[in-house]
């Protein structure tokens, strides 16, 4: 989650609305609030430092968020591509479970037909309690500060 | 006990009573959301203010379509325990969108897939290229839909196939134009409870009948026999192959010769001329269709047996559907419309956990009724029909009154699963039209869903060859090979740019429904090409997320501004109140 940050700087909050346009637009706003009279140059250069202030919260705020969610929902996948995305490479493996029974219901049959939807449900269930955990404990933190 | 083949055996009655019910219900519960409906932004996401629990069965409602409803039974009777693969990664495509998408989607506060295109990448571009692809998907959907109109209402009262596509084209144009979005959330709820109904109850009833050693049978690997006397007309020229020696009655033609009266074939094919009948005794082997793979041994009972197209691969099949099915439907845009209606990023989590038990229990029920009706109406295999099954079974298995009523449920369930699909696909393709072609009012959109709820019926009309399953499992590999690349770069990567999501986007979406179109059209070349035409979700996926973050790292020049942000937007739980995201969203619990 690398990413080409240099010039970017951003509006995060609700009271933000001045954005630089693209790489290199805060040298062109130095630019020209060095050429603007004193006063107004002060009054820019404390709008800057609160952009950038801003900028560089939201990218810090963005990356441990992203992280700690995108490595969630990778490991929920990871779990569910080890349960699901194996099980026909075991099927060929192993022929001799196609012939498998259990209450008269052939074990194919039973892990596709039926086993597979609770097991789905509870992953979701799962993911859907500790996303919510990530947040709650994310926005505790930033609440902090 | 007769199979009852086709309609004449006075039943029709019954079964068109239900679809005229369902259909005249479903209008009706239509404009009575109407009433909600008052300017283009309830028309299209229903103003947000639908809860989880009414909109996880609107979600499903819409997503169960004529494909479950009846082409997962008679893939699975026609092909096997290899099509199971099918609904489960039906349903497991909700557990990604939920782990990758649900959340994120929901708070950039976008209408359809084309304004998050827009609005992540502040590219006009961007958007009427995802415009585009909506409409793409959302017509090889609605095929499938109108196809499944056509046999259902051929099967329970006798009808001309054309006529079910232009009926059900007819209603859903009339329920979409009077209604808009917030009228289809209440039907599609409605309509899903009577699926889950009309396809669970017989199912249950069914198995509960055949109790004992007939269900022991259900799951034998040996040939297919009749089970009681069956006469199976034969309306086409049909080559049928006896494996060995079988007793048969003829009346009609076999290889040119005339014939009336029983006789015994020996090993070897024959051509039954088209009028001709053959009767069965109970207990005598079902000949099978040249061509078509036999319903029994271990390439029907096996998991990872596909004896179809590209038979040498199995295993590619299986895994290809896989990937189809679990990012495509992410990239359904009557699906993804939908979770503009939830009201905040967590409402639309819960609502996806609802969708996964809703639809996790209706997948328990179709399949059954495939393994039902290779044991107790083989006759389908001979007249190629076996994709009434569902609607067939209960009238072979019951006779009588309880038959009929049974087989009324059944054809209401699969009408419900048109008219819910149907509509939903028409809702986002005249979105799609109306909001970037014509200029955003209700007066325009009603005016696109006209235009192509009509373009619809006249391709719908063309595709009655198709089990309606493998088409629906055609949108979904192209649905995955373009917008499931732009929705999880968009949501999880900075630097997307808009030239990498065009490329991408028509890279993916492009070649995938040219292999499509090719195997639509006869392109069927034998060994791995023809596997890699009839399945290109293993290819054109990857491709498709390759092509995309190839090209945006090149072009990181164009990266939009104000990424951070927009990210932010979309990851931010709503505790936090980051400015963008929905303002209509609720306070949140516990932050009084």
């Amino acid at each position: 989650m690398s990413s080409g940050t240099g010039g970017h700087a951003v509006s995060s909050g609700a009271g933000g609305h001045a954005v630089s346009s693209g790489a290199g637009g805060v040298e062109r706003i130095r630019v020209e609030v060095s050429a603007a009279r004193e006063a107004k140059a002060l009054e820019a250069r404390e709008k800057l430092s609160e952009l950038e202030e801003q900028t560089a919260i939201g990218e810090v705020l963005l990356r441990s968020l992203l992280r700690a969610q995108l490595r969630l929902a990778l490991q929920i996948l990871a779990l569910f591509a080890s349960l699901l995305g194996g099980l026909p490479l075991v099927f060929v493996a192993f022929g001799s479970l196609d012939n498998l029974r259990l209450a008269g219901v052939p074990l194919p049959w039973l892990a596709l037909g039926v086993l597979v939807y609770p097991i789905l449900y509870l992953l979701a269930r799962l993911y859907v309690r500790l996303a919510e955990q990530t947040e709650n404990d994310f926005a505790d933190l930033v609440e902090e500060q | 006990m007769t199979a009852a083949l086709g309609p004449g055996t006075g039943t029709e009655t019954w079964g068109l009573l239900a679809v005229v019910l369902v259909t005249g219900a479903a209008l009706a519960v239509g404009a009575f959301g109407m009433r909600f409906a008052r300017t283009t932004s309830s028309f299209l996401v229903a103003s947000r203010k639908v809860p989880p629990a009414l909109n996880a069965a609107a979600i499903s409602g819409e997503y169960l379509s004529a494909a479950s409803f009846l082409g997962i039974a008679a893939l699975v009777m026609q092909f096997g325990f290899t099509m199971l693969w099918y609904p489960v990664g039906y349903t497991a495509g909700y557990l990604i969108l939920l782990l990758l998408v649900a959340a994120p989607l929901r708070r950039c506060g976008a209408y359809t897939i084309a304004d998050f295109a827009e609005g992540r990448l502040d590219s006009p571009g961007v958007r009427r290229v995802s415009m585009a692809v909506v409409v793409l998907i959302g017509t090889y959907y609605l095929l499938p839909q109108l196809s499944g109109a056509g046999i259902t209402l051929a099967a329970v009262a006798g009808t001309p196939y054309w006529f079910g596509v232009v009926v059900v084209g007819a209603v859903i144009v009339v329920n979409v134009v009077i209604g808009g979005m917030r009228s289809v959330t209440f039907s599609q709820s409605f309509l899903f409870w009577i699926k889950l109904s009309a396809i669970g109850l017989p199912a249950m009833l069914l198995v509960a009948h055949l109790s004992g050693g007939a269900l022991g049978r259900l799951w034998s690997t040996s040939a297919p026999t009749f089970s009681h006397p069956t006469v199976v007309h034969l309306s086409s020229p049909t080559k049928i192959e006896v494996a060995t020696r079988e007793p048969v009655g003829v009346r009609g033609k076999i290889d040119g010769h005339a014939v009336a009266g029983r006789m015994v074939l020996a090993r070897g094919r024959y051509e039954v001329g088209a009028g001709s009948s053959l009767s069965f005794r109970p207990g005598e082997a079902v000949p099978s269709v040249v061509g078509q793979p036999p319903a029994s041994g271990d390439g029907w009972s096996s998991p990872t047996g596909y004896p179809g197209e590209g038979s040498g691969h199995p295993l590619f099949f299986v895994y290809s559907v896989l990937l189809a099915t679990f990012l495509g439907t992410m990239g359904l845009p009557h699906i993804l419309a939908r979770f503009y209606t939830n009201r905040d990023g967590r409402d639309a989590r819960r609502t996806t956990l609802t969708v996964l038990a809703l639809i996790g229990g209706f997948y328990l029920f179709p399949p059954v009724f495939g393994a039902l009706g290779r044991l107790w109406d083989p006759s389908l295999y001979l007249t190629g029909k076996t994709g009434s099954v569902v609607l067939l079974l209960p009238r072979v298995l019951f006779g009588g009154i309880a038959g009929d009523l049974l087989g009324a449920l059944v054809a209401a369930g699969a009408f419900a699963a048109f008219l819910s699909t149907s509509s939903g696909l028409l809702v986002s393709i005249a979105g799609a039209l109306s909001h970037d072609l014509l200029a955003r009012s209700v007066r325009d959109f009603r005016l696109a869903a006209l235009l192509a709820g009509s373009v619809a019926v006249g391709l719908g009309l063309l595709v009655a060859p198709f089990n309606i399953n493998v088409l629906v499992g055609w949108a979904f590999a192209i649905a995955a090979s373009s917008f499931c690349p732009l929705l999880v770069l968009g949501i999880w990567w900075r630097r997307l740019t808009p030239p990498g999501a065009v490329a991408g986007l028509l890279t993916g979406g492009g070649l995938a429904s040219a292999a499509v179109l090719a195997t639509m059209l006869g392109v069927r070349p034998g060994g791995w090409p023809g596997a890699l035409l009839a399945q290109p979700a293993a290819w054109s996926v990857p491709l498709a997320f390759t092509t995309m973050m190839l090209v945006s790292l090149l072009t990181q020049g164009s990266v939009p501004e104000g990424v951070v942000a927009k990210m932010l937007v979309m990851h931010a739980p709503e505790r936090l109140r980051i400015a963008g995201q929905s303002p209509e969203h609720r306070p949140p619990a516990g932050d009084s």
